[in-house]
């Protein structure tokens, strides 16, 4: 295929094989192991997208995450926004377009399986560089548990975009040796195509890998695309390497400019040449042997333009022998071209004056300012950073327990250095478990001879900088966000001394990138306007995630059915065979209604509350909280927690009881039955079940260890069954032929252990309609039997199964208050009127000291009552306002309170509501007003309970 | 008039086809109707002593279950067991703790319709739940007869690891959990289905 800038000879990627991709609309051809990136370039194709601000042409700068232009839209086979081309690793079918900074979420539902895998390890190792794989094999001979996480498709890291030698073979046969060597410890996990994101406390990691976005459609769909997996090490090892930065000068935002380091990744690791005639810009002795290998691959050197004074013998021989220049202390001061590089100018560089400038023709320069060690998950992990003036980047400095880094991540930057100081951080670390052995010799490495120091310079001036000040408009520090030295400029003359204020003010270190390439140059150019030290001003805080992560991997499996736990009692099967609508509560599923056919809901819900008024119904109550309460200091217990008296109560009687926070809030209600002298048997309502649990025990723990009770959460032992109405007591006394159901024998608030269709079952006499009603309590196996013999039982009598939204209309007519929809944590007992709950004979209970604050004690306090809408059709809406004009007023419209239930009543033949308005019992009688759609609503206050008021009902 | 024996339904009465369809590293059976009583006492107290001679054994301690006889004793909290003993047992172990513990204090409290138990065992265990539990279940750490009461996935579950069984581990789960418990074992199976292979895919 007519790949003109594939390299021969040079690479790994498999040239037998050829993959088809579209960028931008046009056919390529690539190999497996290719970026896109890289395929892109063997294809000569530099400009990848226009700048998001400018709309200047942007090309590939970098060969890894550290990538801030290259940013791609995968069109298919699924689309993906904001991808950055250089980790997008090649696929057969691949359709991609470069994108402006924004890409596009795909409208259809993302159907890949992405999940999530806990892992745990003694020591993780993150990255397969030499550091880490030096790390990694000496702590695997020491026979801990090791996991290895490492991005690329291959481990090796920077080896692979290298020609260095190792024990005197080509670096990568020994990165062979290693990883076959680990493959036979059963105790080292290897995790390729792994990007540690985020550390957190107690050694949590965590990291993402791609497990099939590499094949692109032919990925089988029972994998997983993405896996998060959370890593729990107890020694973290960050061989993370080092990112080059640029260095800031006119125009140096074209295609064809690259960092040098990358450009040898792309010779060296998938055999691209980026360009036929490069001009080489360096500030150390790193780019030296791009420009070497790449010489020696056939790219013509133009020029290695040094921006020191000194450079080392042996780089001026070597280059010498390639017949490539070399200009000491000169910089490069602009570029020309506008879809790529055509030209570099050049001037001398001396005592921080340009000197007079040539223009070199080129299409690639090459960048190197430096390297940046990868300290981002480091810091994150709150490991400090100091500041090397002499490489001119942030470097570890006090490591946090069970942290450290190695090799280029701690300023190793020599392959010999990274391969020594990976055994020493596996050294270390095996100390800190408190384990032996582990060592082994580092490998050998060719010497090096004598570098020369970096020279530390972020920004060349401007040829356009002038008496007025320096133009930096064109030298851009973040590519991604468009931003440039004059913008940081523009932050500190604004007065801005912060980096973390210059980065929210100019962007700078905000997009993908995270600023790999960009945060440590806008920290030297803010320092050198401002005068200041680098090292005082810090780089700006590191954050995780450190790569992006698609959402979908983080919601992992918890999707769809998933989502979020569904509960369901054991009568559920029932209910979806017989077509209820469900309601969530909290996690459960509880029926809504159950619509007979061609039903609307209000048909439907009217039905259901005749039938218990007027004959009997049953519901599935099961999901109440049910807590039982034994010991001999139980009724002391629930003395202290309920409002009312509970320790009085006599075996086999029942009494409602509402409990207060410290505040003398409600915080929830329900019914206690006495079971025996020392147990109780409590309910909550349904969603505050694990709370009050959870309150009684704070309680009893923190407070009152002395009391000898102990909490049993029962509320799943128990199946519930309300069986409602005037019929009901027919329907149990066929049910349960051993039950006396007489209302002597079995009088209200009062319970019975009887036997139920054969089942034994505690029998309640509750009601939460006013209706005779009894509630019957089996171990939840045998619901759906005992459930059905009711049903059965009762089908002579019409029997009707009901859901929540019946049981809210029948409660409301009877002003029996629903914890959390009637009350809002500002509501007294009182303020429901149920003075009667509140005991006055008890020395204290929580909330009551509340009871007696002067704000308790306002009469003009939201109280509890009923509205009847003048229009007995129209349904207020729960949550609608009350005012006391029959015109709203001019803001702010004084609110006297709002509607907490409403609902249309069969029994009233009319729609009523609930509410809490401002001094509401003395209002009864008065006629306030509800704005709805434009207008408003008169209605009537009055006591809230409107059925049954003196309670004839209850006992049938 | 015979007298028929109510029928009853454990949580996962309707699973055992897809079940059965788990892949070959993964069995998982419920085990239904289990007696389950919560123990509630001091430990070290006359009462926890009583418990003690009353089952024959010892409390075991955090984190921990033990299982001497047929009754299996697991540790959910500083003062706090639940006893694990086969179907029909509640009513006499409830009265034989209650008569050892006399005047003493302790309480017992019959919670067997509360959880179902799941039984899972095969070499994919370990695996499969390490995609929902956040614990450590490697048997060095985590080795037979060990006791955690944590979540898998997003249900609170208690996690026990059998010693006669190789790979074996119970799972007991809130009855209402059960249904939302299975849906997601059988999900976190989906890469290892017989018909794909029956192993984890290794990407390479």
């Amino acid at each position: 295929m007519n790949t003109p800038f594939r390299a021969p000879g040079h690479g790994r990627v498999d040239r037998d094989t050829t993959l088809s991709f579209t960028f931008d609309g046009t056919a390529y051809t690539g190999h497996p192991g290719d970026t896109l990136a890289s395929a892109l370039l063997a294809n000569g194709v530099h400009h990848v997208a226009d700048s998001i601000r400018y709309g200047r042409p942007r090309g590939v700068l970098a060969a890894g995450a550290e990538e801030p232009n290259a940013l791609v839209q995968i069109e298919a086979p699924f689309p993906e926004p904001m991808l950055t081309a250089t980790t997008v690793e090649l696929y057969d079918g691949l359709v991609a377009r470069g994108l402006s900074g924004r890409g596009r979420l795909s409208g259809e539902p993302d159907t890949a399986r992405y999940d999530t895998m806990h892992a745990h390890c003694d020591l993780l190792v993150v990255g397969a560089g030499p550091a880490g794989l030096a790390t990694t094999l000496a702590a695997a001979r020491a026979g801990v548990r090791v996991i290895l996480v490492d991005e690329l498709p291959q481990p090796g890291g920077s080896l692979l975009g290298s020609q260095e030698r190792i024990d005197g073979a080509p670096a990568t046969r020994w990165v062979g040796t290693v990883l076959a060597e680990l493959d036979d410890c059963a105790d080292v996990r290897v995790l390729q195509r792994t990007t540690a994101f985020g550390h957190y406390d107690d050694g949590l990691v965590l990291a993402l890998e791609k497990r099939t976005d590499h094949l692109g459609a032919a990925a089988p769909a029972h994998v997983s695309r993405q896996r998060i997996w959370r890593i729990r090490a107890q020694q973290v090892v960050y061989a993370t390497g080092a990112h080059e930065r640029p260095v800031a000068f006119d125009n140096n935002d074209r295609p064809g400019i690259m960092l040098a380091g990358s450009a040898r990744t792309y010779l060296n690791r998938f055999g691209v040449l980026p360009g036929r005639q490069a001009v080489v810009f360096t500030t150390n002795d790193s780019a030296y042997p791009a420009a070497l290998e790449l010489a020696g691959a056939g790219t013509r050197i133009a020029a290695v333009i040094d921006a020191r004074e000194e450079v080392p013998e042996h780089w001026r021989t070597a280059c010498a022998e390639r017949g490539i220049g070399i200009r000491a202390g000169h910089v490069v001061t602009g570029t020309s071209g506008i879809e790529r590089v055509t030209r570099a100018h050049v001037a001398p560089f001396r005592q921080g004056r340009l000197g007079g400038r040539q223009g070199i023709g080129c299409d690639l320069l090459l960048v190197s300012g430096g390297w940046n060690p990868a300290v981002a998950l480091f810091s994150q992990a709150r490991g400090t950073l100091r500041y090397d003036g002499g490489i001119g980047a942030f470097v570890p400095a006090h490591a946090p327990d069970g942290v450290r880094t190695a090799g280029s991540a701690g300023g190793a930057f020599t392959l010999s250095g990274a391969l020594a100081d990976g055994v020493d951080a596996a050294r270390q670390a095996l100390s800190a478990l408190g384990r032996t052995g582990g060592t082994i010799a580092v490998p050998t490495t060719a010497p090096l001879p004598d570098g020369a120091p970096t020279r530390v310079l972020w920004r060349v001036p401007s040829p356009q900088d002038g008496h007025d000040g320096q133009d930096g408009s064109k030298q851009f520090v973040d590519l991604q966000r468009d931003a440039t030295v004059s913008d940081v400029l523009r932050a500190t003359g604004a007065g801005l001394r912060s980096v973390e204020h210059v980065k929210r003010y100019t962007t700078i270190g905000t997009a993908h990138d995270q600023g790999r390439t960009s945060g440590v140059m806008a920290s030297g150019i803010v320092a050198e306007s401002l005068g200041v030290d680098v090292a005082d001003l810090g780089p700006t805080r590191f954050r995780p995630p450190a790569v992006p992560v698609a959402f979908a991997a983080l919601a992992g499996r918890n999707r769809g059915e998933l989502f979020d736990p569904v509960r369901v009692t054991a009568l559920h099967p029932w209910h979806v065979e017989h077509g209820a609508l469900f309601e969530d509560v909290g996690q459960w599923k509880r029926p809504w209604y159950y619509p007979r056919a061609g039903e609307t809901t209000d048909e439907a819900v009217l039905r259901e509350c005749r039938a218990a008024r007027t004959g009997v119904a049953m519901m599935d109550g099961s999901t109440l909280g049910k807590i039982n309460v034994r010991g001999p200091d139980a009724g002391i217990l629930l003395d202290r927690l309920y409002t009312n008296l509970m320790s009085t109560l006599k075996v086999g009687r029942i009494r409602y009881g509402v409990m207060c926070g410290v505040d003398g809030m409600v915080i929830d209600d329900g019914t206690v039955i006495r079971v025996a002298e020392e147990e109780f048997l409590l309910t909550t309502t349904t969603g505050n079940a694990a709370g009050i649990l959870e309150w009684m025990e704070e309680w009893l723990q923190t407070e009152w260890p002395g009391l000898r009770v102990h909490l049993t959460s029962v509320t799943e032992h128990w199946v519930t069954i309300p069986l409602v109405g005037p019929r009901s007591r027919d329907v149990l006394a066929l049910a349960a032929p051993g039950l006396d159901v007489g209302n002597d024998a079995f009088p209200f608030m009062s319970w019975q252990d009887t036997t139920v269709a054969g089942v034994p079952a505690r029998v309640c006499r509750i009601s939460f309609s006013g209706e005779l009603a009894y509630e019957i309590n089996v171990p939840a196996w045998y619901g759906i039997t005992v459930w059905k013999a009711l049903h059965t039982a009762g089908s002579a009598f019409g029997i009707t199964p009901y859901g929540t939204e019946t049981m809210h209309v029948l409660r409301a007519e009877k002003a029996y208050p629903i914890v959390g929809q009637d009350t809002d944590g500002t509501v007294t007992p009182q303020d429901l009127g149920m003075s009667w709950a509140v005991s006055k004979k008890k020395p204290d209970f929580v909330g009551k000291r509340s009871f007696t604050r002067a704000e308790n004690r306002r009469e003009d306090r939201k109280q509890l009552v009923a509205l009847l809408p003048a229009d007995e059709q129209v349904l207020l809406p729960e949550g609608a306002q009350i005012i006391a004009t029959s015109s709203i007023p001019e803001p702010p419209v004084p609110m006297l309170g709002h509607v907490t239930s409403s609902y249309r009543s069969d029994a009233l033949r009319r729609t009523f509501a609930l509410a809490l308005v401002r001094s509401g019992t003395r209002r009864i009688g008065e006629t306030l007003y509800v704005p709805l759609d434009g207008r408003t609503v008169p209605v009537t206050v009055t006591d809230p309970v409107l059925f049954d008021k003196e309670g004839t009902r209850r006992d049938g | 008039m015979t007298v028929e024996t109510p029928a009853r339904f454990s949580p996962l009465s309707g699973w055992q086809d897809r079940f059965a369809q788990l892949p070959t590293g993964l069995r998982v059976r419920e085990l239904p109707f289990l007696t389950q009583l919560t123990l509630r006492v001091e430990p070290g107290s006359a009462a926890a002593k009583a418990v003690e001679d009353c089952l024959g054994i010892i409390l075991p301690g955090p984190l921990r279950a033990g299982s001497p006889g047929d009754v299996e004793v697991l540790w959910t909290g500083p003062d706090e067991w639940l006893l694990v003993a086969p179907d029909g047992r509640q009513d006499d172990l409830l009265a034989r703790l209650r008569s050892a513990i006399g005047d003493d204090f302790a309480t017992v409290t019959d919670v067997s319709a509360q959880r179902t138990t799941l039984a899972l065992s095969g070499p994919l265990v370990r695996t499969v739940l390490a995609q929902g539990c956040a614990l450590d279940l490697d048997p060095r750490v985590t080795p037979a007869g060990s006791c955690l009461t944590t979540l898998l996935a997003q249900a609170p579950v208690t996690l026990v690891v059998r010693e006669e069984e190789p790979s074996g581990v119970r799972l007991l789960v809130r009855s209402s959990f059960a249904s939302y418990l299975a849906t997601w074992l059988l999900d976190a199976c989906t890469e290892y289905r017989s018909d794909t292979g029956g192993r984890g895919w290794d990407g390479r």
